[in-house]
């Protein structure tokens, strides 16, 4: 523990790492630990009480030795997630969501794990994946857990993550050499550098499209004792994995590319925010940090250049979706609850440590790469006037070659569709759940921030699958994910569930899609950030262009009341030991 | 997620503010000082923008969103977003007031709230507020969530069932005490009001019942012990006053 503390440098801006590390030591964190690092940081512990209860990936109550995660996207359902999970609770004998009673094991959901092309997925001990399960699978790893083999001894297949790279055009195509492009920007000069990312017109890849040079700019020209340059690489949104790829295979692109933000913005330090579902590429990535620092890539004196200094560093996350918000990022970064800040100011003025700060997509540092080598001119000749270049995409779900996809902007979504081997698609949901759903009839639309805009997820549904269904697992995960902090996506998401799951149960009336709507536009309206503003899209989208969907599942036009006087007695059945049919309201007429 | 709200607009010259700036507030001028929130221009100029989590003693939070309005038909929380020369900004429309039923329809159903057995009733913000915006009932299934209370200490007790989470404490205690005996833990509809302290428990804390803290809460969540109904149902603070004038737009 002292080790770990001095790791930090006892440092409270670290809280959140040093967190993780003390959960790693002891598989979750005891209040008495808490007590100690809020001792030892100079915090108070009801601070750091507040941080481990934020993010989902600690635990103030003991897991068992074994914690095991279902990936809970959409697609994993798709591919048979429930039943494979059902299947190892009954295996293990352990309810889902609870500790075994020999403290050994539990078994519960997480949000999506960033695996939907290799899924159903899930996640051990918040550093192991596996992919590609399947009940035979389930099967072995219910044995070793019952015979308490360590995890790094199981078969070293299970853990192997393909890259999938179905189509390559310029950046996933051109081979690059590291470091060649920080060589060409210290070439062209800071100035001429910045004047060139903005001449390609590079728009943000977080989904925003924000002009990226002049997101540079006015980082450079805020005032401040230091400038950073932060790559966030939380790919949260569900359905989205493109950014694990560029993290796995392009790495050196990504860092040559915070390298020239850091030249353009006069920034020392770096930092990439790793989402903690992708623990598992912290090692491989700090290698290639290492081999840059070795490469005179990184650290004093870049390529020789006299007082170019700039070092990357990697800050994993902890499970919350809401910390790809800028802003939360930034929180998170400085060991504090991801709870988005009021803004204005924004990050380039008042980022992470209050200091101008940069944040970018990881795709965005690698199109930045791209352009500093090969020019603006070739750049904003690819796709539209306005969204120039490629764009990646992560494609899952009912098709035949689940992958990443690169193509210009301005693809047409019938076209990716015709690529990947999806047949008989009844809706794509671009974007992930916060983006858009589109129906057939719109599939000669485009990928363009003027059109169809997309952070990079691209999940195709056929005409079998219950589109209610899916906005109901979306609705689910963004109750999951508020941070609870303004009242409309606390209260809000959590309401949107419950009328969901009484439309499921067959509870249903007009009544309910009528509050549903209400709901959307009060969120589109009231919410501190964009997570509870865009929670409801799916559900708008759907209602609109499936209502059939929904109205199977009314049964009654009428109105029901949404308590449900049976579902309050379990309580009291639990208490009497009694669960006959005369305890139940159903009994009634 | 996508980072849409995390985009700078096109970057506007910092507000003027210049003397005789004035925004419009429901066709009203209001005139405003450099650095002022819209809410603090309009309380200033006695106007009211219904409001919870936001206190003129402690800097703007933002978290109730019971003071949305909009502002050049965007909207946005009257209580963070600067007062700039030429603003529309619109707060008394009936789809405004609607969202703020909404709101606190909300709070009322994720709580326990049960009024007449409360001792803030008639001195609660939150039930005035209800009122002047016509809240009738509460709408949504109610969440009853369990939440045990804290009577650990000598002089103060904590009613968590009725936290609507406006950090009013956690600012009091931080910046006016000086004691940090309250902080924020969990997520989602999870989210929670915790006390500085290894056992949890407010006794072990140095709070004391003379702290700002003590009687910042606008709901009944921290009351000072054995003092109950001193003033009688009736002849309370929004018996007597509705929540609009001047100096009744907080509860204390």
């Amino acid at each position: 523990m002292d080790t770990l503390l001095s790791r930090y440098g006892r440092n409270p801006h670290a809280l959140v790492q040093i967190l993780r590390d003390t959960q790693d030591l002891h598989g979750w964190l005891p209040r008495d630990m808490l007590v100690r690092v809020a001792h030892e940081l100079g915090l108070t512990l009801a601070h750091v009480e507040g941080v481990a209860g934020f993010y989902r990936f600690f635990h103030t109550r003991p897991v068992g030795q074994y914690r095991v995660l279902f990936s809970d996207n959409i697609t994993d359902r798709m591919l048979g997630s429930a039943a494979l999970m059902a299947d190892l609770c009954l295996r293990l004998g352990v309810k889902p969501g609870e500790l075994r009673a020999d403290n050994r094991v539990s078994v519960e959901h997480t949000s999506c794990t960033g695996l939907c092309d290799q899924g159903p997925a899930l996640l051990i001990n918040h550093r192991h994946v596996l992919t590609r399960l399947d009940a035979e699978r389930v099967a072995r790893i219910a044995e070793l857990i019952q015979a308490q083999t360590p995890v790094p001894d199981w078969p070293a297949q299970w853990f192997h993550v393909v890259d999938n790279i179905r189509r390559a055009d310029v950046l996933l195509g051109t081979p690059h050499q590291p470091g060649s492009a920080i060589a060409a920007a210290l070439a062209r000069g800071a100035q001429a550098t910045l004047d060139e990312i903005k001449r390609s017109n590079l728009r943000g890849r977080g989904g925003a499209g924000f002009a990226t040079g002049l997101k540079w700019e006015l980082c450079r020209d805020a005032q401040g004792t230091s400038h950073y340059v932060v790559c966030n690489a939380d790919e949260g949104e569900p359905g989205t994995f493109k950014d694990r790829v560029l993290l796995t295979r392009y790495a050196d692109m990504l860092f040559d590319g915070m390298t020239i933000a850091a030249l353009a913005v006069g920034a020392k330090q770096g930092l990439v925010y790793l989402r903690g579902e992708y623990r598992h590429l912290l090692e491989p990535l700090r290698a290639v940090l290492q081999r840059r620092r070795d490469q005179h890539l990184l650290g004093l004196d870049i390529q020789e250049h006299a007082g170019f200094d700039f070092d990357i560093d990697v800050h994993v996350g902890a499970g919350a979706y809401v910390c790809g918000e800028e802003s939360s990022l930034i929180e998170s970064l400085e060991g504090k609850r991801g709870t988005p800040r009021i803004r204005p100011p924004f990050p380039v003025e008042n980022g992470y440590l209050g200091q101008p700060t940069t944040v970018n997509n990881v795709e965005t540092y690698c199109a930045a790469t791209h352009i500093t080598l090969h020019g603006a001119a070739r750049w904003a000749g690819i796709g539209t006037a306005k969204s120039t270049g490629t764009k990646i995409h992560s494609v899952s779900g009912d098709c035949d070659r689940p992958g990443i996809y690169e193509y210009p902007f301005g693809t047409r979504i019938g076209r990716i569709l015709e690529d990947c081997g999806a047949r008989d698609t009844q809706a794509v949901q671009v974007g992930g759940p916060s983006g858009v759903c589109i129906s057939a009839f719109e599939f000669g639309r485009r990928i363009a921030f003027e059109d169809v805009p997309t952070a990079g997820a691209f999940m195709v549904f056929d005409r079998s699958r219950d589109m209610f269904e899916v906005a109901r697992n979306f609705a689910r995960f963004f109750a999951h994910e508020s941070c609870g902090f303004c009242t409309p996506c606390r209260v809000g998401t959590a309401l949107v569930v419950k009328r969901m799951d009484k439309l499921a149960a067959g509870h249903g009336s007009r009544h309910d899609i009528e509050v549903l709507f209400e709901l959307d536009k009060l969120m589109h309206t009231a919410t501190h950030c964009g997570l509870g503003a865009s929670a409801c899209n799916p559900l708008r989208d759907t209602i609109a262009k499936f209502r059939p969907a929904y109205e199977q599942h009314l049964k009654s036009l009428h109105f029901e009341p949404a308590f449900d006087l049976d579902a309050e007695l379990s309580v009291a059945r639990t208490a009497t030991g009694r669960d006959d049919a005369a305890s139940h309201m159903k009994s009634l007429p | 997620m996508t980072n849409a709200s995390a985009t700078p607009p096109a970057l506007a010259p910092a507000p003027a503010g210049e003397p005789g700036a004035v925004f419009s507030l429901d066709g009203e001028d209001v005139p405003f000082q450099l650095g002022e929130t819209i809410l603090q221009a309009a309380k200033r100029a006695g106007h009211y923008i219904p409001h919870l989590c936001w206190h003129p003693d402690f800097r703007p939070h933002g978290s109730c969103r019971v003071c949305t309005v909009k502002i050049n038909g965007r909207a946005g929380a009257a209580c963070t977003v600067s007062a700039a020369p030429g603003q529309e900004v619109e707060s008394n429309t009936e789809e405004l007031n609607s969202h703020r039923k909404t709101l606190l329809q909300m709070l009322f159903i994720e709580g326990n709230h049960f009024c007449p057995s409360c001792e803030k009733s008639g001195n609660c913000l939150l039930q005035a507020t209800a009122y002047e915006m016509n809240m009738e009932g509460p709408h949504f299934e109610e969440f009853y969530p369990d939440r045990p209370v804290d009577a650990s200490h000598p002089d103060i007790l904590l009613d968590f069932n009725r936290c609507i989470l406006c950090e009013l404490c956690v600012r009091a205690s931080h910046d006016t005490d000086g004691k940090n005996v309250f902080a924020i833990a969990g997520y989602g509809i999870g989210t929670h009001l915790v006390v500085n302290s290894e056992s949890g428990k407010l006794v072990d804390t140095d709070m004391a019942l003379t702290d700002r803290a003590a009687s910042i809460c606008p709901v009944g969540v921290i009351l000072p012990k054995r003092r109950g109904f001193a003033i009688p149902i009736g002849e309370r603070r929004y018996d007597v006053n509705t929540v609009t004038e001047p100096n009744k737009q907080e509860a204390s």
